[in-house]
């Protein structure tokens, strides 16, 4: 009976969170629509573009690619009972989550330096949106990682369990969610224009 | 220190605790059962039908004879903008996603809902979306670019009171909360239907919910997406729906109706799927079409995402894309004829009950159909360049919304009010209740159609004295005041038979759906245990089995 439970609930927890992030993953849609639709039709898509850095931000980005790997490779350790190993994998991908922020703020610093704002024109407003809900995203995301860490740490969360509890599961969807959302961000605000 | 914490607000002893003994009032603040949560949800939507509808009485009032002042257009631009604001997210919402909080668990014969706490998240987050929206009008006045809030009417150089900030924030917030309900749904349904209970033997009503939710799932975030863009432009000077400067007013629209559509649908499934539970049962009838009921369900869900810009022929979007959106229109009049068909030939040669519960079932079968045959003529893009923006659009959209699921709604209240409280509600009231508001409905809306199509303006706050328009009017404000009598009957007819109403068994319409397997009102605990479920009629298989074993 207990079996039973934990099952339904890994498989409750499991679903609700794909329909959450399928639920998200249109509101970024949207979103994305919004930036392509006023990169084609607006008259005004000005040389704000231009200050945007492809190279550093496409370096940045593979920390995020990259932690999307790590956090697989958490999930797999603590499936085998690696607890150490686990935590380590962990720590790595929160690292690699907070590097890319770093990126993104140094983005946006530079643009700040070049009088790009989110009311200068309709590149800004549609700019700093985008990924600004996308680093928003990345950073609750930190948080619930940071967070699963400590829990792991101190109280042994999800050690020595044969199946990882839910609440770890949604994390990794989650962190996972956040990653290809970047990937198609980047392609649409930093290499189409580029093609 | 474990002993204290759940000792501060002990867990409830009855299904319904009274909020008059100590800390009756507590346990359903802090509840996470899905029957108090389904309860309050129903609460919460009648106390802000009763904000609506004042609203509507009040514009009512002012439109009653030609040349009236005693409104303004300021005022009146808010309160049209509040009342279908209200009405939609505020009144119609929770009352669907509250008889699916309250009953989907009940029908596929579960105990809770997957998630409770988010449950009662969704619910306590809908409550302070739409006290956020209403608190605007202290924070120094109210929305007032109407429900659908067109750009660039409203960005701050057009309306400069916070009102349209709340609304952006009030609409994001009760629209997360619809979200939590949706997953909700669509998880307890995949995973805690009782033994035996496959989909295909879902009971219609869950069977409209659960595809529901995913038209929540889609549309919600649609919505939130532009609402954000919106409050950007008004908060941090963002261009997006500014055309002066770069930005689109049309990207608004289009944002909008992606949702707007779908959600006039959200809006309408659910109240098929009373519909579908009550029609049989008052007709002592299987449903006609099960398959085709529940297969043309998918098919509007999926064709609901594809004909928003129908709301936007008047923008000029060119021949190809208004054929395209015209089409696709009228293709999703087939699905929802063939439920028409498929309700009316459940009743075709049923014995049927005329319970005021039956009577607000066949009402809106024709006032719905009414309204969708409006709809139909809106959808040829030539008909709509006439009527869009006048009376004929208010009256279309109240025979969808008001004929078709306000009614659907009283339908499901008068059903399942048993259920809920243990008390049946008075059906002599219930008659007032629904002829006064039948007549009063068709008195105030069916006219307008003929306002409309004479050319009155929607939307504004007054009219010239021309021929038939201060008669027609003078009629539909009566008819208003009769929809109010009404729904002072019905609200008196809640409390009066709360106290003092016949006590209900458990199944007293002779149903065959599982909540009426549970005693009424349901124990704390749904059921205990329950049989293997071999058709969608469980109740009449398991009363055979039991003949049986009696007789042996
Ligand atoms: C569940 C019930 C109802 C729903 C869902 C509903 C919905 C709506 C909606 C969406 C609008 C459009 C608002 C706009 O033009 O932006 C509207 C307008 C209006 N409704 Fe309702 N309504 C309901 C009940 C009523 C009732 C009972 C009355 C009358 C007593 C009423 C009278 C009006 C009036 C006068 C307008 C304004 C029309 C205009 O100025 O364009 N409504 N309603
Ligand atoms: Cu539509």
């Amino acid at each position: 009976m207990m079996v039973n439970e934990s099952a339904i609930r890994y498989k409750q927890s499991r679903l609700m969170i794909q329909l959450l992030l399928a639920s998200e993953a249109l509101f970024f849609a949207a979103l994305i629509i919004a930036f392509v639709y006023f990169r084609n039709l607006s008259m005004d898509w000005s040389e704000s573009s231009k200050h945007l850095q492809v190279e550093r931000t496409g370096f940045f980005s593979i920390f995020l690619f990259a932690s999307s790997g790590t956090i697989a490779l958490w999930s797999n350790a603590l499936r085998k009972g690696k607890d150490k190993l686990a935590l380590i994998y962990l720590a790595i991908t929160i690292v690699f989550g907070a590097v890319f922020l770093f990126g993104q703020a140094t983005e946006y610093l530079n643009l700040f330096s070049e009088e790009v704002t989110i009311d200068k024109d309709i590149f800004g407003s549609a700019f700093f949106t985008l990924t600004g809900f996308h680093a928003f995203h990345v950073f609750v995301g930190l948080i619930i990682l940071i967070v699963t860490w400590m829990l792991c740490r101190i109280f042994g969360y999800g050690v020595g369990n044969e199946q990882i509890p839910p609440g770890m599961l949604v994390a990794e969807w989650y962190w996972h969610f956040v990653d290809v959302v970047w990937i198609f961000v980047f392609f649409f605000v930093y290499l189409k224009p580029l093609i | 220190m474990e002993g204290y914490k759940r000792n501060m607000i002990p867990e409830p002893e009855t299904p319904l605790p009274s909020i008059k003994t100590g800390y009756g009032l507590l346990q359903w603040l802090s509840s996470t059962d899905h029957k108090q949560l389904g309860i309050m949800y129903l609460w919460m939507a009648l106390f802000f039908f009763l904000v609506g509808g004042a609203e509507a009485m009040l514009m009512r009032a002012q439109l009653a004879l030609p040349e009236l002042n005693l409104l303004g257009p300021e005022v009146y631009n808010q309160l049209f903008t509040m009342h279908g604001t209200t009405m939609v997210f505020l009144v119609l919402m929770p009352t669907l996603i509250g008889l699916g909080t309250y009953f989907l668990p009940l029908m596929i014969g579960a105990n809770e809902m997957a998630f409770p706490r988010l449950n009662a998240m969704s619910l306590w987050i809908t409550l302070l979306g739409g006290l956020l929206l209403n608190f605007s009008y202290l924070a120094g006045g109210a929305p007032d670019a109407g429900w659908f809030s067109y750009a660039p009417l409203s960005e701050k150089n057009y309306s400069f009171t916070p009102g349209l900030d709340y609304y952006s924030i009030g609409l994001i917030v009760t629209g997360i909360g619809s979200i939590g309900a949706a997953l909700n749904f669509i998880v307890t349904t995949i995973t805690m239907r009782v033994k035996g209970m496959k989909m295909n033997k879902l009971p219609l009503f869950v069977w409209m919910v659960f595809f529901n939710s995913f038209l929540i799932l889609g549309a919600f975030p649609l919505l939130n997406a532009g609402l954000f863009m919106l409050l950007l432009d008004r908060q941090l000077q963002a261009h997006f729906f500014l055309p002066a400067t770069g930005g689109s007013a049309v990207l608004w629209q289009h944002v909008f109706w992606a949702f707007g559509h779908p959600e006039v649908y959200i809006l309408a499934l659910p109240a098929f799927g009373i519909i579908s539970e009550v029609i049989p049962v008052f007709s002592r009838k299987k449903i006609y079409g099960y398959v085709t009921l529940a297969a043309s369900t998918v098919f509007i869900a999926l064709l609901s995402f594809g004909v928003w810009a129908h709301h936007m022929f008047a923008v000029g979007l060119g021949n190809p894309v208004n054929t395209f959106f015209s089409a696709a229109s009228m293709l999703i009049g087939i699905p929802t004829g063939i439920k028409v068909i498929n309700w009316t030939a459940t009743m075709w040669g049923g014995r049927i009950f005329f319970s005021t519960s039956m009577l607000f079932a066949v009402a809106f079968l024709i006032d719905f159909t009414l309204g969708g045959l409006s709809g139909i003529a809106f959808a040829i893009a030539p008909i709509d360049w006439h009527i869009t923006d006048t009376y004929f659009v208010v009256a279309h959209i109240h025979y969808v919304f008001l004929g078709g699921t306000l009614f659907a709604s009283f339908a499901g209240i008068y059903y399942w009010f048993p259920k809920i409280s243990g008390k049946m509600l008075s059906e002599k009231l219930g008659q007032w209740h629904f002829w006064l508001f039948l007549i009063g409905f068709n008195m105030t809306f069916l006219i307008q159609h003929l306002l409309g199509l004479l050319g009155m303006p929607r939307r504004v706050y007054t009219y010239p004295d021309l021929p038939y328009y201060g008669s027609m009017n003078f009629i539909a404000t009566m008819g208003a005041v009769l929809m109010m009598i009404a729904m002072l009957i019905f609200i008196f007819n809640i409390f009066h038979s709360l106290r003092k109403g016949m006590k209900a068994s458990s199944n007293p319409w002779y149903a065959w759906t599982i909540e009426w397997f549970a005693s009424s009102p349901p124990s704390l605990k749904n059921f205990d245990e329950l049989d293997e479920v071999k058709t969608s009629r469980p109740l009449i298989d398991w009363e055979k089995t039991n003949q049986r074993n009696d007789g042996e």
